[in-house]
């Protein structure tokens, strides 16, 4: 593999891939979200999940006490119930590393930055690498960078390779998961050759969207990089991980991923070092849902943290 | 984290309410039948759900004097938007109950609830929609008499009685594709629905009376072979359609080839998947496994023979088998269950008993580990590797969930081993390549070709065969014509 | 006056043969038959073809199958244009051999322009049935999906009495739509001279094959005959009709029944699609 990455067998190695078939891929996609969790399923999806999520907040308003305050929550989601595992990680810009990693030392919840001129990717890579080297001295554990969808779309896969390994070197020990913006890409062979380039050049996670991009994580674009990373595997021996992220907001929806990851990679990618979902708002509805599997009765909202 | 296990989902059988005893529906009553009656069972259980009356040859001669009384008194003379308005009233109260007509055909057939859900119940009810439709449009349908009557009218004329023979795959669906377009050109009809699968068709019965249906519009008698060639030979019966084997199919056709009814049949396939090494691969295995693990490979379209281009097979393969290792068989009425129970005790045997020809014939059988229940008739999904042409379980049809894989090199050779088989029902290609798609579609001799995809039924789209696989059509405005007189 | 009074000259006789795969053998069997006039006079020795004959021409119509149906539907109309071309050309001729068979010569000349008229008319149809007969079906998916007609194969013909009009009005529509045929000749002498046209009409050979003998001996082995898809019993007395539909049952042949017809009156399609598959495809429209 890593003697194909000149220019030109880079674009063959990417268009020699099986296309996709998007009505296809649609219909596998839903049909595997017909699938019914019930009863013990659903208790050890809800804590999977829960232990799964990139607790996230990338808003121009974010301030230290909003980190602070999401830190918490990563930690104990339910204050009232310690059996509630912690989330994976904590996802927030790159100037909020230094007090999340200040709040969550110690307590195995990882701190994911986002890096490289997010959501639009549009800096010199001087700034963008930069931007990453802080994000990692400050006590980033996981840097979020986006590809050059600019570049991809005009075919200059060279460059996109180029930027994800000078990422990658800039990360040192932080992983790195690399966002293909699959809202931008469009279509399903796209995000297919987006997830095979990024993992060539050295990604450990391919995850689909920064949330500022309508659609965001889908099921079926989630079902292709399942495929690709399974086959990468098949290929090459390395496990990548995949993030879907944005639009994620329900605990039948995280469910759904799940049954993904499970029929379409397999077991092995039903850790959290190897599948995340980043959300916000999904954390309180993973919690309600688990109160009434526990209790019996639904939730109300009232009864959960806001953050 | 362990293994994520999905706990049992079962839907609720409460929904349907199966009675100790089912008579005949004829003359829109519910009747006595004079042959001994018969056991319908759960095929995932063996458990006996109900006893069934058995149509005795005056059953059938009254069943057919009911429907020619409907037809001279009612039925023929009623407006098309008459007609038409039934129909869409019967597609109606089929929604109201899918639910429960989903679960009575799980139980009955063993066919999975998310099948039975989510494919035969909308396409059955989109089915009387579809020909509903037509009712009042008939005129314009492109079907015209050959020779005109004496004003030199040409329009299409219904039939008079039709005597309809269903399988036991698709119950209420077979039943939908042979009454909906029946009724809708005038004709009356007395259905005869398989002997391992009637219950749905009798809870149809129930529905045609909810609709108010005239009674003998539509007869429903119970029954097996005997029962289905007594209405066959029945000398009032104007036209037969037969959907099940080849080999009745051709009893059929010899015993009405003395007499002037209409015939279409539609019987048996060893449809060809075509998979060239260009085709979307992760797609093309989903409709590898749709095409022969579909509703445990009954289905008489299936795609049982996997031609698969040299240089793709091994990844093909082995993402192929990764695939059928997540197939999920057991209980029909799991919502998370793929593969439900074998239909038959019969039809179980006759799958074990060509499975083991396969192997005795030197091809590789392999199936994914998978644990069977005890009770019921089940057979694990199965794959034949280093098949040949000349192997039995290339050329005859299994009717069961076991594919067998041949490869070739050439398009070329793909479009000789597709068609080289007595029959020309189906068949699928899977390639990116647009001009070859077209290129396989126009060489294929079968009556539906699915690319890059495979397995898809629509009441607007024609179904029907070439050669063995039958003739006729149904679906679509060439379904009209097996039921019109022109 | 005697005839030999007024010319010295003794007239050349013709053959009459079978035409199979464009050729006119004598029947492998050897046998040949005498065709009288309608007043009873020696007009010739046909061939009397066997089953062997039967089995020669089918292979010769299926072997002629992928051409003629691969050929485009406006090269199939312009050969079959050029058939009546042909007949044109041959109109006296074929008048004399129709009112050998006991009509008037105004009905004879009748017969032969509509048997002529008819070619026109369905070599027409070449390029249009299959916008008649197809279709695009508005299917409740994101898929592309259209039937078209396709020729079935090798289509049996026993052919009627009629002699001209009748062989045109049951060849022509089984061959227009890409089908080739076995005819077993209702009339030997004016099938035999048609086949003389077909053969110089650009037809490729094997397309139409034209057997003359018994329709009682030949049929049956045409509709038992596992590699005929259909059979046009046109020309099917009653129980040979159903001895031949029974027959028929063994491989599940297309059977188009005898029926009444007029064989002056417009034609309409039904000949067309009686020979015609539909073949539905299915294609996801997707991005």
């Amino acid at each position: 593999m890593e003697t194909l990455t000149d220019a030109a067998s880079l674009g063959a190695t990417l268009h020699g891939l099986p296309g996709v078939d998007q009505v296809g891929a649609d219909e596998r996609a839903a049909r595997l979200a017909t699938r019914s969790i019930k009863t013990t399923a659903k208790a050890q999806a809800i804590d999977m999940a829960i232990s799964m999520v990139d607790l996230t907040t990338l808003e121009g308003a974010d301030t230290r006490g909003k980190v602070r305050a999401l830190c918490a929550k990563a930690v104990h989601p339910d204050p009232g119930d310690p059996s509630v595992p912690a989330v994976a990680a904590v996802c927030i810009y790159p100037d909020l590393v230094a007090e999340a990693a200040l709040r969550l030392k110690g307590t195995g919840v990882g701190v994911a930055s986002v890096a490289t001129a997010f959501p639009s990717g549009r800096a010199p890579l001087e700034a963008k690498l930069v931007e990453t080297r802080r994000a990692v001295a400050d006590g980033a554990t996981e840097i979020d960078m986006v590809i050059d969808r600019g570049a991809f779309l005009a075919g200059d896969y060279r460059k996109v390779y180029d930027e994800i390994t000078a990422v990658k070197e800039a990360c040192g020990g932080a992983h790195l998961k690399v966002i293909l913006e699959t809202g931008e890409l469009v279509t399903y062979d796209n995000v297919r050759r987006a997830s095979w380039l990024a993992m060539l050049a050295g990604a450990d996670f391919i995850k689909t969207s920064t949330g500022k991009v309508a659609p965001a994580a889908t099921l079926p674009v989630t079902l292709i990089m399942l495929e690709a990373v399974r086959d990468f595997r098949a290929r090459t021996g390395r496990q990548v991980g995949v993030k879907p992220a944005g639009g994620i907001r329900t605990t039948k929806d995280a469910i759904r991923y799940l049954v993904l990851v499970n029929e379409t990679a397999g077991p092995d990618w039903l850790r959290p070092d190897h599948f995340r979902l980043g959300a916000s708002s999904l954390l309180n509805d993973l919690l309600m849902q688990r109160q009434k599997l526990t209790t019996g009765a639904y939730a109300g909202p009232d009864y959960f943290t806001l953050d | 984290m362990g293994v994520f296990e999905y706990a049992p989902a079962p839907e609720s059988r409460d929904i349907v309410d199966i009675k100790p005893s089912y008579g005949l529906f004829v003359g829109g009553e519910f009747v006595e039948g004079h042959g001994e009656p018969f056991k319908s069972i759960n095929p995932a259980s063996e458990e006996t759900l109900a006893e069934v009356a058995r149509a005795a040859p005056d059953d059938v001669d009254l069943a057919v004097r009911a429907a020619r009384a409907a037809y001279d008194s009612v039925w023929s003379g009623l407006p098309g938007r008459d007609r038409a308005k039934y129909l869409f009233r019967i597609a109606r109260i089929i929604q109201e109950r899918a639910r429960e007509l989903a679960v009575l055909e799980s139980i009955d057939n063993g066919k999975p609830i998310r099948e039975s859900r989510d494919v035969d119940l909308p396409l059955v009810a989109a089915h009387f929609f579809y020909y509903a439709g037509w009712a009042d449009k008939l005129p314009y349908a492109g079907l015209w008499r050959s020779q005109a009557d004496k004003q030199g009218g040409t329009d299409p004329r219904p039939l008079g009685v039709a005597g309809q023979i269903i399988p036991w795959n698709f119950p209420l669906l077979m039943l939908a594709w042979k009454i909906a377009p029946a009724l809708a050109c005038g004709n009356t009809v007395v259905l005869k629905p398989a002997e391992t699968t009637p219950l749905t068709a009798l809870a149809f019965a129930e529905i045609c009376r909810q609709a108010d249906l005239p009674p003998g519009v539509v007869n429903v008698i119970t029954g097996a072979g005997a029962t289905g060639e007594a209405l066959v030979a029945h000398p009032g019966v104007d036209k037969v359609a037969f959907t099940g084997s080849t080999e009745v199919g051709r009893q059929i056709a010899r015993s009405v080839a003395r007499t002037g009814k209409r015939l279409t049949l539609e019987l048996g396939g060893k449809a060809a998947n075509v998979i060239f090494e260009d085709a979307p691969l992760d797609q093309a295995v989903e409709g590898i496994v749709n095409g022969i693990f579909f509703n445990q490979g009954h289905v008489c379209c299936a795609g049982s023979r996997l031609l698969v281009q040299e240089s793709v097979a091994g990844e093909l393969l082995a993402k192929l088998k990764a695939r059928m290792a997540t197939l999920r068989v057991g209980d029909p009425l799991d919502k998370n269950t793929d593969i439900g129970a074998i239909n038959s005790a019969a039809q179980l045997e006759k799958i074990r008993m060509l499975s083991d020809i396969g192997e005795r014939e030197g091809a590789e059988r392999w199936s994914p580990p998978c644990e069977l229940p005890s009770r019921g008739f089940w057979f694990a999904p199965t794959l034949f590797t280093d098949v040949a042409q000349s192997h039995r379980i290339a050329r005859e049809e299994i009717f069961g969930p076991v594919l067998s894989v041949l490869t070739f090199r050439t398009p070329g050779e793909a479009v000789d081993k597709a068609n080289n088989t007595p029959y020309g029902l189906s068949a699928g290609v899977w390639t990116e390549k647009g001009s070859r798609i077209l290129w396989m579609a126009e060489r294929l001799r079968a009556g539906v070709v699915w690319a890059n995809t495979f397995n898809k039924f629509d009441p607007a789209s024609p179904f029907g065969g070439y050669k063995e696989s039958g003739f006729g059509r149904e679906g679509g405005r060439h379904g009209l014509e097996a039921y019109l007189d022109v | 006056m005697s005839e030999r009074a007024v010319s010295q000259r003794v007239a050349v006789r013709k053959t009459y043969k079978l035409f199979i795969g464009g050729a006119f053998p004598r029947s492998e069997s050897g046998r040949s038959y005498e065709v009288r006039d309608a007043r009873g006079n020696f007009l010739a020795n046909a061939a009397l073809a066997s089953r062997k004959d039967v089995r020669d021409a089918v292979s010769a119509a299926r072997k002629a199958f992928g051409g003629w149906s691969g050929r485009t539907p406006y090269n199939r109309g312009q050969i079959l244009y050029r058939i009546a071309e042909m007949l044109e050309g041959r109109r006296g001729q074929f008048a004399d051999e129709v009112r050998a068979t006991g009509a008037s010569r105004a009905a004879a000349e009748a017969e032969v322009d509509a048997a002529i008229d008819r070619w026109v008319w369905y070599a027409g149809w070449a390029d249009k049935i299959a916008a008649v007969a197809g279709s695009a079906n508005p299917v409740a998916g994101p898929f592309f999906n259209f039937s078209t007609p396709e020729p079935m194969g090798v289509v049996g013909i026993v052919a009627p009495d009629a002699a001209l009009l009748g062989l045109a009005s049951v060849v022509a529509p089984a061959i227009v739509t890409g089908n080739t045929c076995v005819v077993v000749a209702g009339q030997p002498l004016v099938a035999v001279t048609l086949a003389e046209v077909l053969a110089t009409s650009d037809l490729p050979g094997g397309v139409v094959n034209i057997l003359t003998g018994r329709r009682a001996e030949l049929a049956p082995w045409l509709a038992s005959h596992m590699d005929v898809n259909a059979i046009d019993l046109a020309g099917a007395e009653d129980d040979l009709a159903v001895a031949c539909a029974e027959a028929a049952a063994a491989n599940l042949k297309r059977v188009l029944r005898p029926a009444p017809v007029d064989w002056t009156a417009d034609p309409g399609t039904g000949r067309l699609t009686a020979f015609l598959e539909t073949k539905t495809v299915w294609h996801p429209v997707g991005s």
